[in-house]
């Protein structure tokens, strides 16, 4: 029996989307177990844990898991049996991968599209070179880590719910040398993080800095506000929203890019994009290469007049 | 303060970048610095000049053409190149990577103490971010990643780090592996004089054995992952291209809704 442990992202307590999909990808190579790191799971969330297939909940109350160093030994305490593990692909799960490899021996790939099961091997799919190439890899090594990008797998419940049985792991943690100092929490609001939003609307330099288009189209259509380099360079916008290869990378169903070009290093963080749309008012912007449905036209004359279409036919 | 730089010979992010065989082709001619590298470079340089005293090595790891990197390192003012190259550590995957790093890392250490390793934040080409924390279990040295701001003192290192949900400050001893972002400050433009310089200045060349590593442990045959195989994608098919003559936004709107995206 292959056993796939997964590492479930939560915040403030809740299970989030992208963790569901994580479970869900691991259904199709093993016996699911979610591994929790903090504080125990609400019986709510270890429920939908048994919804999405988890049979078990381990969790390890590990402090400062911070720590790069720490959280791997943490995960890997909490998966020793597991013959795959998954996890959502971030910055910071890069670094518990890398590690909990090294301890492990496991072979990893990192911002997979996909993963399965072939002659007993794990198989990843991923797109590479700012999507333009389709690349399959397979894990050598026993055990296998899996980074997965959001919004890559459709996340669905279990055919018959699992137990979700909570079980609490003693870990023994390495003494770390770094020390976080000081810890500083970016203000959210409601908004859905950017990687993880169903729908991207980004603004670049095009905007002159006026995001309130950008922001009332995003809203509109259920998503997150992205942003070039550029825009947050100007300082119109956080860091945060920065989508490209050294921002943030999204995979959203629907991206539209108002007043970017389409460099390359933006590209890298959003070609591999469901369906992309963009406005922009020079026509060999490089943009359009790539965009399903393309506007050559001011961003400050189209998108009123596609809110307004929008509402009138939900209206109707 | 002595501080190595790593820098990856990466194909230039505006050429055809392809794979031949299952690994990225690199050629002389379209292969460059990492450009992330440069920032790498930049904040090493930046450290050295602040204390006013040290040295900066710039350290390759790959085939004949990867020389490429560390001479454009020398052009920005390190002043010392190595690059390690052996057929055996062609097809190696991170862990291999890092350990080849990782013993060249030791031997510049072993002459003089190094104070710091700094690496870029990703190589453009692979875009994984894993090797700075490999190279820092390798070594069981320090690890701090994904720094937009460092600085150096009393024996410790201490970045800022910005994550999407969290701004962190994250201090340790040296000596230390630092990766630092793009964020971290504006990489100088090579001068004339270092140019020239760069031209003559002496690449150290090591080979497996002047590391006393066995090939067994790095290269294709220990991979932990193999590309099996890689494919370009075929361009979007059906794109629509509108010009606005005053109603785009409402054809814009009406392929959202059909698309059943709005
Ligand atoms: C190492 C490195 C890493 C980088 N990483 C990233 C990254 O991760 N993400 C990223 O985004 N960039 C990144 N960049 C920067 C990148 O190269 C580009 O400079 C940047 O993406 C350009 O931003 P932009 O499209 O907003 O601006 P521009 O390239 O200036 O494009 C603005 C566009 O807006 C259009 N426009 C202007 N006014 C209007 C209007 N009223 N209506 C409609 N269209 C309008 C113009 O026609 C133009 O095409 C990086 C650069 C480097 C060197
Ligand atoms: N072959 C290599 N030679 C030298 N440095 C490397 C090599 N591969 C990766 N690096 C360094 O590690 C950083 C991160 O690379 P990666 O983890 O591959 O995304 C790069 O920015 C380089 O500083």
């Amino acid at each position: 029996m292959t056993i796939a442990a997964v590492l479930i992202d939560h915040r403030h307590g809740a299970v989030t989307r992208p963790a569901l999909e994580a479970l869900t990808l691991a259904r199709s190579l093993g016996t699911p177990v979610a591994v929790w790191l903090g504080e125990a799971p609400s019986a709510d969330a270890a429920a939908q844990l048994g919804e999405y297939g988890a049979t078990e909940v381990r969790v390890v109350d590990a402090a400062d898991a911070r720590v790069a160093s720490r959280a791997a030994a943490a995960v890997g305490a909490a998966s020793g049996d597991a013959d795959v593990v998954v996890m959502i692909s971030t910055f910071v799960t890069k670094e518990i991968a890398t590690r909990l490899a090294l301890a492990t021996g496991a072979g990893v790939v990192v911002d997979a599209a996909g993963a399965e099961l072939v002659d007993g091997k794990v198989e990843t799919f991923q797109t590479v070179f700012a999507a333009t190439w389709d690349v399959r890899t397979r894990i050598n090594a026993d055990k296998a880590i899996v980074g997965v990008r959001p919004n890559t797998t459709h996340a669905t419940p279990a055919d018959s719910p699992a137990a979700a049985t909570v079980v609490v792991v003693d870990a023994e943690l390495p003494e770390a040398r770094e020390r976080i100092v000081s810890v500083e929490p970016v203000e959210q609001g409601d908004s859905v993080p950017l990687a993880e939003a169903p729908v991207v609307v980004s603004g670049g330099r095009g905007t002159s800095g006026d995001y309130s288009l950008v922001s009332d189209f995003a809203e509109l259509l259920g998503g997150a506000v992205g942003a070039s380099r550029d825009a947050t360079d100007e300082g119109w916008i956080s860091h945060e929203h920065m989508v490209g290869q050294t921002g943030t990378t999204v995979t959203p169903a629907l991206y539209v890019a108002c007043g970017i070009s389409g460099a390359v290093h933006h590209r890298g963080g959003m070609q591999a994009s469901g369906t992309i749309v963009c406005i922009n008012m020079d026509p060999e912007a490089p943009i359009f290469e790539i965009s399903d449905f393309g506007v050559v036209g001011n961003l400050f004359d189209v998108i009123p007049q596609a809110i307004e279409r929008i509402k009138e036919h939900r209206g109707a | 303060m002595r501080i190595l730089v790593t820098v990856k010979h990466t194909p230039d992010l505006q050429s055809q970048r392809s794979f031949t065989d299952g690994r990225v082709t690199r050629t002389a001619e379209d292969g460059t610095m990492n450009e992330l590298d440069e920032n790498a470079v930049e904040a090493a340089l930046q450290l050295v000049e602040a204390a006013g005293e040290g040295e900066v090595y710039a350290l390759t790891v790959g085939g004949p053409d990867a020389v490429a990197a560390v001479r454009k390192a020398l052009q920005l003012g390190v002043h010392h190149a190595l690059h390690v190259s052996d057929e055996a550590i062609a097809g190696s995957d991170v862990f291999g990577t890092a350990k080849v790093i990782a013993a060249a890392v030791r031997k510049v250490h072993d002459e003089a103490p190094l104070d710091l390793v700094v690496t870029g934040m990703a190589a453009l080409d692979g875009l994984t971010s894993m090797l700075p924390t490999a190279l820092a279990a390798e070594l069981d040295w320090s690890q701090l990643t994904l720094a937009s701001a460092l600085s150096v003192d009393g024996g410790e290192v201490t970045i800022e780090r910005h994550l999407p949900d969290s701004h962190e400050t994250v201090s340790a001893p040296l000596p230390a592996v630092v990766s630092v972002t793009d964020e971290a400050n504006k990489p100088r433009f090579p001068n004339f004089k270092l140019i020239m310089a760069a031209r003559k200045a002496p690449v150290t060349v090591w080979t497996l054995s002047d590391l006393a590593l066995d090939p067994a442990q790095v290269g294709a045959g220990a991979a932990r992952t193999t590309v099996i195989d890689a494919s370009p994608r075929p361009p979007r098919a059906d794109r629509i291209k509108v010009t606005d003559t005053g109603d785009a936004g409402t054809q814009l709107a009406n392929f959202l809704i059909e698309k059943g995206l709005a």
